[in-house]
């Protein structure tokens, strides 16, 4: 009983430790995301009714910006080069999972085979644009000396309208496949074996195997290898700023540089232009992260 | 195992697959291979069209010697590091508190600043671009290895955190009731009991975030202009500018600006593989 009497009164802090701890914790990275992420995104949808050149007044002009687009031809093609991305982009989750399942092996140097297939995946998107747009030369590039080798004549991909962004996102898919490969081995790893030695005492085997056995398996490396091509396919700029400039005639923009041109280029300084375009860009994005997050929301009540 | 163990196949089978593996390399790494044949050529070479054939003399150390001695390349690499270096140590920082604040206690609007983070991460970067730029103008940092660091901390936090989060929760967390019970203060936690288990989500993050920040191109345009502060990922366009249509030393270039993020993948490839595939296996 005395010991009680005895116990200091503690300090406010003390008492409530628990539950200042991890607000004290989360501060500063509440502030800076706040102030560089959050807060911007606001802004951004603000800026977008403005008609404002980022130097002097900004004049509030409404929905005219967002009406402006409707008849934008330019923002058209950029939708559907958009859109194009985000399909075609796609196909690095099942080119991932094809040469996952080729190298799923163990002979002798195969880690190191494993890595250097990952290896593009490290390249800037800078470095691999370049690469790329020498690939594609038109006279002298490997691609059109391939060409020529099978009996087709020389093709300037990147000069041809139709075919320049087909050739960008082929640049794309090359890192992106290595991406999807290596969260495939790494889901692979994890397959298990006593679940396919089952399946094959069955009589299961090869594409049905892979279908019911294996890939239902796979889930957690699909969701992830999906997040992140869909947010690469929607984010893609550097390689199209590198390749094309947005060329040729415009054919290779994306709403991310279309908007990047409007807003910091020599087309001109116009703010409100350029925030709209990304505004839509970020709708098409809320979509996806609503449909990510409620994955995310499932999943955490499960556990 | 899926698919069947090559050995269990036929001496043919076995055969063809190991021959197919270094063909299959090649061919993957082809563009790549090009470019790395492209460096070591003599000018002559291209100006008379011998794009792809054997090279006229071996030139790797003049052109080479010419990016490092005769151009800004130096200059940009350094920018990089200056960049690359403290965004690593303060968004690991950032995220190794907020994640510990997130996967430890229990409290109400945990999920939602949790979901916040998780959502900025999601975030196509672009909607960001008018805002910040206006924000680093205002605070005199645009164009300034500062203000490229200060928006990579903040932006990079999201990632950092969703990944810093989930590897804690992965930790018995009787070892911090443990700790509470006898008496220890909380940030003696996070210090002395928390954060030597992170230990290898830290070393992975940093690698990663490394690569990222080193190979980023849009916000070193959007925040930076000129040698003194842009990294090599802007700086090769204006090196490319500079040496234009002399594709012996672009793709040399080139090469110098992608090695750091290479090395470090070759070195710390256990962790590196470790945090991309983090929430790849249940």
């Amino acid at each position: 009983m005395t010991t009680e009497t005895e116990i200091q009164p503690r300090s406010w802090y003390k008492r409530n430790e628990i539950a200042v701890t991890p607000w004290l914790f989360l501060a500063p990275a509440i502030l800076f995301f706040l102030v560089y992420v959050i807060f911007p995104i606001f802004q951004s949808i603000g800026i977008s009714f403005y008609d404002w050149d980022g130097l002097g007044e900004a004049r509030w002009v409404g929905l005219d910006n967002y009406v402006e687009l409707a008849d934008d031809s330019a923002f058209e093609v950029s939708l559907w080069n958009n859109l194009k991305w985000l399909v075609f982009y796609l196909l690095a989750i099942p080119a991932g999972l094809f040469i996952a399942l080729f190298l799923n092996q163990t002979v002798t140097g195969i880690r190191i085979y494993k890595s250097l297939f990952f290896f593009p995946f490290v390249l800037s998107q800078v470095v691999v644009g370049l690469v790329f747009s020498w690939f594609y030369l038109p006279n002298e590039g490997l691609l059109s000396n391939m060409l020529s080798y099978i009996g087709l004549g020389p093709l300037n991909v990147l000069g041809d309208p139709t075919w320049a962004t087909y050739g960008i996102i082929a640049a794309g898919l090359w890192p992106q496949t290595a991406y999807c490969m290596i969260l495939y081995l790494t889901g692979l790893n994890a397959v298990d074996p006593e679940q396919v030695e089952a399946a094959r005492l069955d009589g299961a085997k090869g594409w049905k195997m892979l279908w019911y056995v294996i890939i239902p398996q796979l889930k957690p490396a699909t969701f992830i290898a999906f997040v992140v091509t869909i947010i690469g396919a929607l984010r893609s700029f550097d390689l199209i700023s590198i390749m094309t400039n947005g060329g040729p005639f415009g054919q290779t923009r994306v709403l991310s540089f279309y908007m990047f041109e409007k807003a910091l280029s020599e087309y001109g300084f116009r703010m409100g232009y350029g925030a709209a375009i990304a505004v839509v860009l970020f709708l098409i994005m809320l979509v996806f992260i609503a449909y990510f997050l409620w994955s995310m929301w499932s999943e955490e009540r499960g556990r | 195992m899926f698919p069947t163990p090559i050995q269990r196949r036929s001496p043919t089978a076995q055969f063809a697959y190991k021959s197919f593996l270094p063909l299959a390399l090649f061919m993957w790494l082809l563009p790549l291979i090009a470019v790395a044949m492209f460096s070591i050529k003599p000018a002559s070479d291209f100006t008379q069209g011998n794009y792809w054939g054997a090279p006229g003399s071996f030139e790797a150390f003049n052109n080479y010697g010419q990016v490092f001695f005769n151009s800004d390349m130096p200059r940009y690499m350094l920018n990089s590091f200056l960049i690359t270096v403290p965004t690593v140590i303060g968004a690991v920082a950032l995220s190794a508190m907020a994640g510990f604040a997130l996967g430890i206690y229990r409290f109400r609007s945990n999920i939602w600043i949790f979901f916040m983070f998780v959502a900025g991460n999601f975030v196509p970067f672009q909607i960001l671009m008018i805002p910040v730029r206006d924000l680093t103008l205002d605070m005199g940092l645009y164009n300034t290895k500062t203000g490229l660091v200060l928006f990579h901390i903040a932006f990079q936090t999201g990632f950092c955190t969703l990944f810093m989060r989930n590897f804690i929760r992965q930790l018995p967390f009787p070892l911090i009731e443990a700790a509470r019970v006898e008496g220890v203060a909380e940030w003696r936690i996070f210090w002395y009991v928390v954060l030597p288990l992170m230990k290898p989500a830290l070393a992975a993050l940093a690698v990663l975030i490394f690569t990222f920040i080193w190979n980023d191109y849009f916000w070193a345009v959007v925040l930076t202009q000129g040698p003194e502060s842009q990294p090599v990922t802007a700086g090769i366009t204006s090196f490319n500018a500079q040496f234009r249509a002399a594709y012996h030393l672009m793709s040399a270039g080139s090469i110098v600006a992608a090695l750091p993020p290479v090395l470090m993948f070759f070195l710390m490839q256990k962790h590196f593989i470790a945090g991309l595939t983090l929430g790849a296996v249940k």
